[in-house]
């Protein structure tokens, strides 16, 4: 195939790290099953070229706010695995101290401001984070991801409105799975997407290959560029396919078993490698890439599963710096 | 001294912060345009357009954005307009702003205000005078202030401001015009912290915001009785300041506590059952609660004064508990 921006060493160092992000999800979803990780998880195989292409095309300044789908955002922004694995399994030294889990999972030591367990609740959390720097006259941009489900709650019409009124330095993306959990997504939406609503509000929107890993991160860069230089905000529409199901343990029997393995042959991961390997790419370095995201994720689960759990003073840390919230428990 | 009505300490507890530190910043509805209540008359003016934002009918982006803001290094201090508005936003106060710090661990802090006039006035119907604290006193992670003095609103909300989590500040706005001399220094005050407005000794009566005034009034009636009573008003309702409250009950034996919001899940049943539990064995009457029947604010001013707490039922309440029977 011709590309004329290929750039392999570029596209290898991508198809690596959505290895990371398929083995982190991969061996969580085995620590799941082993009851190791605690909570529901929400795998995102299948999107991480979505992951790469625009968190990977973030500067470390940027701020990111995700979705409950988010391993791949947050480890593509700079966060360990090891604290992430950590915290999904609940223990001591997790992001989050093991209070959070999956769907709260956050590292602000890189920008990362949060995934939410409300679908469409960070986009307004992003417009504010936006209009912060704004205030604080700080030149980076703010990534505010979020699904297909996501533009069907009000936040989505009030973020985007707020955004485009101030102007604020935001890049929307969407990160089009085709499905609301278990719902497919056009079924339940009016009109023709997320696309056309972006642009109703005033918003520039680009809809782009989301499991082209290349052309997602070219388009997340150009969109990048274009809020730095003061355009206001953009908006990606990355058409992806969640390949598992709405959680770990969702077999997604409700979906055509033939769409679902004809959509299995257009893996982002084996795209990039069928490219490099089309370009002289050896198979060594493409399986090396896979070997060392496996053994990555195997030491965090090692390192998860030794970790102890938070100690019990933490049950009452955090919750606000006035009123003892123990007192109303053990006053009596 | 200076003499300052409710609505304006409000106003110089914000332009005050604002001068002092430049991460404080105001954000809502008409607030170019002085806010809705003139709460804001002139902010824009001194602070400019960015600093005191206007912002589309967006409850939920309103509060949102203040979460996020909040997030990334700034103190927002969002109006709500009317209490009511606010439930546009519960998402956002309520799973975002009040769990934010906590479920990230501690890494970041919310340090927001979100301003919610509340409260029955003018005839304001079923949608814009409700009293709701006691929903919010229920979620853990925010701050509860319901101010009942222009001294309080300007001393409580320097500190709200100054807080480093979410608080949910209750004006009411029946008290916008009520007037106190204040001084040109005020610091801030103390969160979950009591006052006892009036010392005495036959009956306790806890109360917060404008019905501290009703309560006010229903101890002077009382005291032309040779009825002592001590009011207190909780100012915040979380924390809430039980010791000041115990401490009162302790010596006088008797508790009222008399609230405009309906009495059904209200926050005086905290206040009740925290003092029966307490201090059974030292009560000389039940404890008992006042607030509104369980029905949504109607219009007519002669049903909607049916809802009302006044003084003649607060008094009325406490004379029952001197002539009613000791426990035991």
């Amino acid at each position: 195939m011709n590309r004329p921006n290929l750039d392999l060493e570029r596209l290898a160092d991508r198809h690596r790290r959505m290895h990371r992000i398929r083995a982190f999800e991969e061996r969580a979803v085995a620590a799941l099953e082993e009851g190791l990780v605690l909570g529901a998880i929400h795998p995102s195989i299948g999107q991480e070229a979505c992951a790469v292409g625009t968190v990977g095309s973030l500067a470390r300044d940027d701020l990111l706010l995700s979705t409950h789908r988010g391993h791949g955002h947050t480890l593509e922004k700079g966060a360990s695995a090891a604290a992430m694995m950590r915290e999904l399994f609940g223990r001591e030294g997790g992001n989050c101290g093991g209070k959070g889990g999956s769907m709260h999972i956050a590292d602000f030591s890189v920008g990362m401001l949060g995934a939410n367990g409300v679908v469409g609740a960070n986009i307004n959390i992003a417009a504010g984070a936006a209009h912060a720097l704004r205030l604080r006259g700080e030149r980076h941009i703010v990534c505010c991801i979020f699904g297909d489900g996501a533009i069907n709650r009000g936040p989505f019409l009030e973020g985007l409105n707020w955004a485009r009124v101030f102007d604020l330095p935001v890049l929307f993306v969407c990160e089009d799975n085709a499905y609301a959990a278990t719902t497919r997504t056009e079924t339940m939406t009016g009109g023709p997407g997320p696309a056309a609503r972006a642009e109703a509000l005033g918003i520039p929107a680009h809809a782009v290959d989301g499991n082209d890993v290349d052309r997602v991160a070219e388009a997340a860069t150009e969109l990048r560029e274009r809020v730095l230089a003061g355009a206001g905000p953009q908006f990606l529409w990355a058409k992806t396919w969640r390949l598992t199901g709405h959680t770990a343990v969702d077999k997604a029997a409700y979906r055509d078993a033939g769409e679902a393995a004809a959509r299995w042959k257009d893996d982002p991961i084996a795209r990039a490698a069928q490219t490099l390997r089309a370009h002289g790419v050896g198979e060594n370095i493409l399986s090396g890439h896979r070997e060392a995201a496996v053994e990555e994720m195997r030491a965090a689960y090692e390192e998860a599963k030794a970790a102890p759990w938070p100690e019990t003073a933490a049950l009452y840390a955090d919750v606000q710096d006035v009123g003892d919230p123990r007192e109303a428990a053990f006053r009596w | 001294m200076v003499t300052t009505t409710y609505m304006e300490a409000g106003r110089r507890a914000l332009a005050e912060e604002m001068r002092r530190d430049p991460t404080v910043w105001a954000l809502g509805e008409d607030l170019g345009r002085g806010g809705v209540f003139g709460q804001y008359a002139g902010m824009a003016e001194e602070f400019g357009p960015l600093r005191i934002s206007d912002a589309p009918i967006s409850e939920a982006a309103i509060l949102g954005a203040a979460v996020g803001a909040a997030l990334a290094g700034t103190r927002p201090v969002v109006e709500m307009r009317f209490a009511d508005f606010a439930l546009c936003a519960v998402d956002e106060l309520v799973n975002q702003a009040a769990k934010a710090r906590y479920m990230f661990g501690g890494q970041g802090g919310v340090p927001l205000v979100v301003r919610e006039p509340m409260g029955m006035w003018r005839s304001s119907a079923a949608q814009h005078s409700q009293s709701l604290e006691a929903w919010y006193v229920h979620i853990p992670g925010l701050t509860v202030v319901a101010p009942a003095t222009p001294g309080d609103n300007l001393r409580l909300l320097k500190a709200a401001i100054r807080s480093d989590d979410p608080v949910v500040y209750l004006e009411h706005k029946d008290l916008w015009g009520i007037e106190e001399e204040l001084g040109a220094d005020e610091p801030p005050g103390e969160l979950g912290s009591a006052r006892v407005v009036r010392e005495g000794s036959d009956a306790t009566v806890v109360s917060w915001s404008a019905m501290v005034h009703n309560v006010c009034e229903a101890a002077g009636e009382l005291a032309e009785e040779g009825i002592s009573v001590e009011v207190v008003d909780l100012r915040t309702l979380w924390p809430w300041d039980r010791e000041a409250v115990l401490a009162s009950v302790r010596r006088t034996g008797r508790l009222v506590v008399a609230h405009e919001a309906v009495l059904v899940g209200g926050f005086g049943a905290e206040v009740a059952a925290t003092v029966s539990e307490a201090l059974f064995g030292v009560l000389k009457a039940p404890v008992k609660r006042l607030g509104a029947p369980r029905v949504p604010i109607p219009y007519a001013k002669p049903l909607e004064d049916m809802l009302r707490v006044g003084p003649d039922a607060i008094a009325a309440a406490v004379r029952a508990q001197l002539l009613g029977p000791s426990p035991g």
